[in-house]
Formats: structure tokens, sequence, C-alpha cells
């Protein structure tokens, strides 16, 4: 059989249903089909910690590599009739997803492991196993859209339709050569429409609840899982105790480690205070933690590096986007310009509030991506 | 596609007169063998028979022979069957899962359980085991044929130790089963389980050798059936299957078979060593040659990923496994090759071929047609350019 396209697999709707579609072409053009081979990777045993304290013994289902979306996305190839295996990644996202999460976390700074993900795993791995079983391209169910454009001999990835869904931030990362061997076929559909899509193919799972939290991570308490983690490793959390200060230098009370706070936090700061307190800043050196007002934590400016370019070959003159800095923002007017080497400075029109060390910052030019690093 | 299975050692298909025999016991000879009609008495008598044929398979005294579902509960029923908390416990860290795990959760019990690795080689050293006696040892587990590796131990050797020092000794023959003869009397072992799908019988049915006077705990109490030692309604279509499989089983160890199979795997062998940066796992001991069973071989490739290689195989028409499967179906690398001192890299990039009786010359060139293609094939993937974000 030659293979053209490996899908990868999740056992989520998304997924099942790009698997469906490439799968078998509308047009019922026999010669059109494509060969589709479905991939699912085995990232985390999701049963690894459960005897540690706080861990749920069976996680719930809609989590990565829980053995019931294996089972889902099984069922889901048996049905379209495709090949299907399960690849083992383990080790491989432990030291590329894992470890680097819960070190992002001892030293205050808040991590975001579904691009780690994609960069090192989905894209880089999964795209390395499709071409060794002759697949030249693979597809994913991120909401995103990926276009060769000729005039500027790149390949340009952008926000979806369905705004709502749109991964482009998690997707930043890719580079010009992996864009040209990845498909995201639902970037030009909104989610009620690929449920649709599912339940016409007659796929089960049509209805199965998305998926929300940071996939290795049962419960969604990242806080448990640093301690069962570094208590399964043998390793101890650093000592990261020290000072809670407000913004004007004045020490207001102690706190027990730095990991358990991220900017913009509001809740368990462990003083109390006659209006709402936010943490505004995490000293890794000092360990101390900045807390002030919710206006305080505007910040005009900030600096990324480890950059990734998109539709640009590389930043040389100051250049105006729309700056996004975490998943859940509205993208922001900033000018970006060169600020080193591998690093930028954008500079937003209006203050924006809590930028946190360790998110990507992804810049936009209309829907287009045109690159992002890491905030520094 | 022409498609060659090349996983005698997952399992096996049913032989045609295997299927034969069992026709009669769904629908015609459905009968409980507890029951005193004649329905009954059909049945028991069918299972009588394939005790005799068992009992001549084994060795042993027909009284000897104890029917259950397979190799797990075979190698479960010795160990949770003989071992008291207190109890020292010697197995070898390249045992069947049934075998290590069963040995994980007398942890738990308060039994100690030593695992003797191998050599390099695969072989496990007599001596090793010997060294490992306590006095409080109250059972060795030691497997006939190692599944990835088809290496044979030493279990006579071991058997006289086992004797020698009045410890109960257990053989896992799973994989060594219509492979090579059979003599519990030889093998000087109070225990010995089976399983007979993986000589061409059904799934789902074993048997085991439990010496006379072995003072053994039945793992399933019930009703009365196998002498107290095995609760449950008798499998009996799976019986006698199971007793089919091993006559013919039998009968093929004298008729040539083994040896073409050799021959066979010899070839394949050869051939694919001949691709470059490749080596046989478990062949060898320095000079000398390590017994092997006749359809098995373990081939390490250099620079390349045997998950990627077995699914690459499998698209192309050829069935073999890589390492063993976990639970979503992910690939592990094998234990057995770590055991023997592998690398994690090179356990990972490591094939099991292991043939039917039934291969023939075409199977083996078409697996000799696509193995070094696809292998060349994925040593000549260049990595594509990923960034070098975080």
């Amino acid at each position: 059989m030659n293979i053209t396209i490996a899908v990868a697999m999740s056992g989520g709707v998304d997924s099942s249903t790009v698997a469906a579609v490439l799968a078998h072409a509308d047009d019922g053009d026999v010669a059109s089909q494509n060969s589709v081979v479905g991939l699912t990777l085995q990232l985390w045993d999701q049963t690894r910690l459960a005897s540690k304290r706080g861990i749920p013994d069976a996680p719930k289902a809609g989590r990565c590599c829980s053995l019931d979306d294996v089972y889902d996305a099984r069922k889901v190839a048996e049905h379209l009739g495709i090949p299907y295996y399960v690849v083992n990644q383990q080790e491989r996202f432990e030291q590329d997803v894992v470890r680097p999460f819960v070190s992002e976390y001892l030293a205050g700074r808040t991590p975001i492991p579904c691009s780690l993900c994609n960069n090192h795993l989905k894209f880089d791995q999964l795209l390395q196993t499709a071409r060794s079983i002759g697949a030249d391209r693979i597809a994913t169910g991120h909401y995103a859209i990926n276009e060769y454009d000729a005039d500027r001999s790149r390949w340009i990835l952008k926000r979806p339709v369905d705004k709502a869904k749109d991964q482009t931030y998690f997707l930043f990362g890719l580079t010009q050569p992996q864009l040209s061997r990845t498909l995201f076929p639902l970037g030009r559909l909104t989610k009620p429409e690929v449920r649709e899509v599912a339940r016409q193919r007659g796929l089960a799972l049509a209805e199965k609840p998305d998926s929300q939290e940071i996939c290795f991570i049962p419960g969604g308490d990242y806080k448990q899982f640093l301690t069962a983690y570094l208590e399964e490793q043998g390793q101890k959390a650093p000592e990261t105790a020290g000072e809670l200060v407000a913004s004007n230098g004045q020490v207001i009370g102690h706190h027990e480690s730095i990991s358990n706070f991220t900017v913009g936090q509001r809740k368990g700061l462990g003083v109390s205070s006659p209006s709402p307190l936010y943490v505004l800043n995490i000293d890794p050196a000092s360990h101390r933690v900045t807390v002030g007002a919710d206006a305080e934590l505007a910040t005009r400016s900030l600096r990324a590096n480890r950059l990734n370019w998109i539709s640009i070959p590389g930043l040389i003159a100051p250049m105006r986007v729309r700056a996004k800095i975490r998943h859940r923002h509205e993208p922001a007017w900033a000018t970006l310009e060169p600020a080193g080497e591998d690093q930028v400075l954008a500079t937003f029109d209006e203050p924006q509030r809590a930028v946190t060390p360790g998110q990507s910052a992804v810049f936009y030019d209309g829907d287009e991506v045109v690159g992002g690093g890491w905030i520094v | 596609m022409r498609r060659v299975y090349a996983d005698a050692n997952a399992t096996t298909p049913l032989l045609p007169e295997v299927m034969e025999a069992m026709r009669p016991y769904w629908m015609e000879h459905f009968g409980n063998a507890s029951s005193i009609h004649l329905h009954g008495q059909q049945a028991h008598t069918a299972v009588d028979r394939a005790r005799e044929t068992m009992a001549e398979f084994f060795n042993c005294h027909d009284a000897e022979v104890v029917f259950n579902s397979g190799g797990t509960e075979g190698d479960n029923t010795a160990i949770f069957g003989i071992l008291h908390p207190g109890d020292h416990f010697i197995t070898t860290s390249i045992e069947h899962s049934a075998i290590l795990e069963a040995a994980r959760r007398l942890a738990r019990n308060g039994i100690e359980t030593t695992f003797v690795a191998p050599e390099p080689s695969g072989l496990i050293n007599p001596m090793d085991i010997r060294r490992a006696i306590r006095p409080e040892t109250r059972l060795i587990s030691v497997m006939l044929a190692n599944n990835e590796t088809g290496v044979l131990q030493p279990v006579e050797e071991i058997g006289k130790i086992a004797s020698e020092t009045g410890i109960f000794f257990h053989i896992d023959a799973v994989q060594g089963a219509g492979k090579v003869p059979f003599d519990v009397r030889r093998f000087g072992c109070h225990l010995l389980s089976i399983s007979a799908h993986k000589m061409h019988g059904p799934k789902g049915i074993g048997a085991m050798f439990v010496r006379r006077g072995t003072p053994i705990e039945p793992l399933l109490v019930g009703g009365s059936h196998e002498r107290r030692q095995r609760a449950g309604t008798e499998n009996v279509p799976g019986i006698v299957g199971l007793a089919k499989a091993a006559e013919l089983a039998m009968h093929s160890l004298g008729d040539g078979t083994i040896g073409r199979l050799a021959t066979m795997r010899d070839w394949l062998e050869e051939a694919i060593l001949r691709i470059p940066g490749t080596g046989v796992n478990g062949a060898s001991d320095g000079e000398q040659k390590v017994p092997r069973v006749a359809n098995t071989t373990n081939i390490w490739f250099d620079q390349l990923e045997g998950e990627a290689l077995v699914i690459a195989l499998d698209l192309k028409g050829v069935s073999v496994s890589g390492g063993s499967a976990c639970h979503s179906g992910a690939t592990e690398p094998s234990h057995v090759l770590m055991a023997m001192g592998l690398d994690k890299t090179r356990a990972r990039a490591s094939l099991r071929f292991s043939l039917l009786k039934a291969a023939n010359d075409a199977d083996i060139d078409h697996v000799l047609q696509v193995v070094p293609q696809a292998v060349e094939h994925l040593r000549a993937l260049a990595p594509v350019a990923a960034g070098t974000l975080g």
C-alpha cells in the first residue's frame, strides 16, 4: 500500500474528522482518494503518577493518551478502514515537554507545554515516523490554515475561520520545511461544522466533549503534578520560598515557593488587602514575588527570544503587528523591532495586562502569523 | 499484495486437523464433562482422551495433567499456588510478564524474588541460579525458550540444582511447546506450563504438568474439576483442540519439519545480516553458538527506529514484532534485550522474526525483498529541519 498522508489521531472529534475526510474523498472518484494511515502518539502514561498524593487513579476521558482515547481513535480507524498504529514517544515527551515544563515552573516562569509538544513531537517526531512509513505529509486536527504563497515563496500559516478555536498561537514554531509537509484540513470549518461532518461520516464520537486542560495533568492541578513528578524522580523541589513584597518594595508577607505563582494571579497570595492584589513579577534569583493593583499589571512592551518567522524570512526593520501574549488574549497592536541576536522588542499601542515570562508572544499581520518567540 | 506472517511466537493459526477435531464438540457433543448422562459421558471421554495425549506429550501420568486457560494461568498458578509469605522465589529477568508481574505482586505479600540476569548471549547461567538460592527459597521458575530471542535455557541443569536442594521447579514452556521435544522427567521439573495457541491450537486453552505430590493451591476454586486443581467447567472443544495440536506437534518433531524450519531461518538471518549495521541478538556466546528454537531470530539494525520499521513492514505485507506491546498498543523496548545488556536505542531497533512451520521459500523471498528496501529507506531519511524553540 502506498501511504501518502499520516493523520495524527488523538481520539477526539477534530482529528477523527480529519481522518474521515481524507480517507474518503467526497467526489467518489477512487483515483482521488488518499492513502491514509492513522497514528496516535503515546506520550504519557496517565496511570504513572496515580499512586502519588492527590493524583486521581483513573483519569477522566478526553485526555491525550488515556486508554479510552486510544480506543476511540482505533475504533474510528476501523470504521474508516484505514491502517492504524500507536507510536511510543513517551521518552521524547518526557524529555522535551514534561521536564522543561517542570523546570520552567521551578524557575518562576509559566510554560506552555502544547507549543513544546508541537515543536518536538507532533511536527518533528511524528513527521519523521510518517516519512519512515512512506507518508509525505501529516495532517492534524488543529484549527489553522496553511497555504503556499508563490509570490513570497513561503508557506503561510493563517488564523482559521473559526476564531474561537484558533490554535495558531501554539503553532508559531513550525518551520517552512515542516509546514510544507503539513495539512490542517479543519482550517476553513467551524467547530459545529466539524461535528456535523463527523455525524455525516457516521463517527460515533461526533458529540464527544472537547478536551481543555494540559493533557498530562489529570485534574488540571499543576502544583500537584509538580510535587508528584518530583517525588517520583526522587528529587526535592528547590527551596524557593521568599518574600512577598508590594510594588513600593515593602515586605508584606512570605511565600513557600515561587512555583506557586504566575503573573496576573489573584488567588492564593496569602495576604489580606483592602483592594485586590495580583502577582506583578516573580524574581527567580531573589525568590521575591511582587504584588500590586490590577492597574500595575499593565505593561507597555515585551521582549521575546528563540524566534521563528513564518510569513517573513526575518525581521530587519520595525513592523506593525498585532501581538498575542497568551492563548486567550485578544491580539493587540504593537510595533515590532529587532533587539539584538535572536531577540525582538514589541511595544504595544495600549499597555497590556500580565505579560508573563515563559509564555509565547505570537505576532499577526491580519490573519497571517508573522512569527513568534518566547517572552523573557 | 502478498502477505507473510513472520510472528509465530505471538500466535499461530489453527491447523485444519485441529479445527476438524474440535468441530463436533461445539454443537453435537456439547455436554458438560461433569454430568452423569450420555452427553456428559461423551464430553468426559473426550477430555480423558485428550489428557492421555497430553500425558504422552509431557511424558507424565494422566493424573499429572491439569487443563487451564493458557500460559498466563499456568505461570500464575505455579507462583501463587506454591509460595507463601516468608518464602523466597528465584526467576529470571527475561521471563514473560505473566511471571514478572506475578512476582511483583508477591512482593506485596512479603515474598522476595531474585531476578537472575542472563549472559549477554541471552542464556541463563545455572550457576547464577544456584548462587541465588537461600534457605527460604521455595520455587525456581525459568522459561524453556525465550519468546524474543528463541534461546533455549539449560532447564535440565537447573532441574538438577532444584532436586539437589529440594526446591520446587516450574518451567514456563509456552515458547518451547511444539518446537523442541518435551520430557518433564528429563527436565526435572515439578510444574510446567504450556499454551495451545503457540503450537497451532486454539486460543484460551492450555495445560500444566503438576508432578504428583506437589503441594499446589489452586488459583480458581469452585467445583471439583481437574481433581480439585482447577475449578470451572472444562473447555471441552479447547481441550480437544489442544490435544490434537500436541499430537501434530509431536509428529512434526520427528518428520524433518524442524530441520527444514531451521534451514529457512538461517537463510533469512544470513541474508538480513548482509545489510550493513545489523547483528543477531542471542545467537552466540563469543565463539560458541547458543541453542535456539528453529523458527526464531532477533536482529538489531543500527540507526533506525524499530517501531517505524515494524509499521513500514506491515504496510508492505510483512508481519513481524519489535519489543513488547504496552497497554495502548505502542511498543516498549524489549525487557529481554535490555536484560541482555543492549541499550535502549539498540533494543528499540531490534526486530523479531518468528516463522510458522508452514513457511516456504516464497515467504522468505518476499521478506528478503521487503526488509532491505525498508531499512534503506528509513536510514536515508534526513530529518526535516525542526525549530530550535525551547
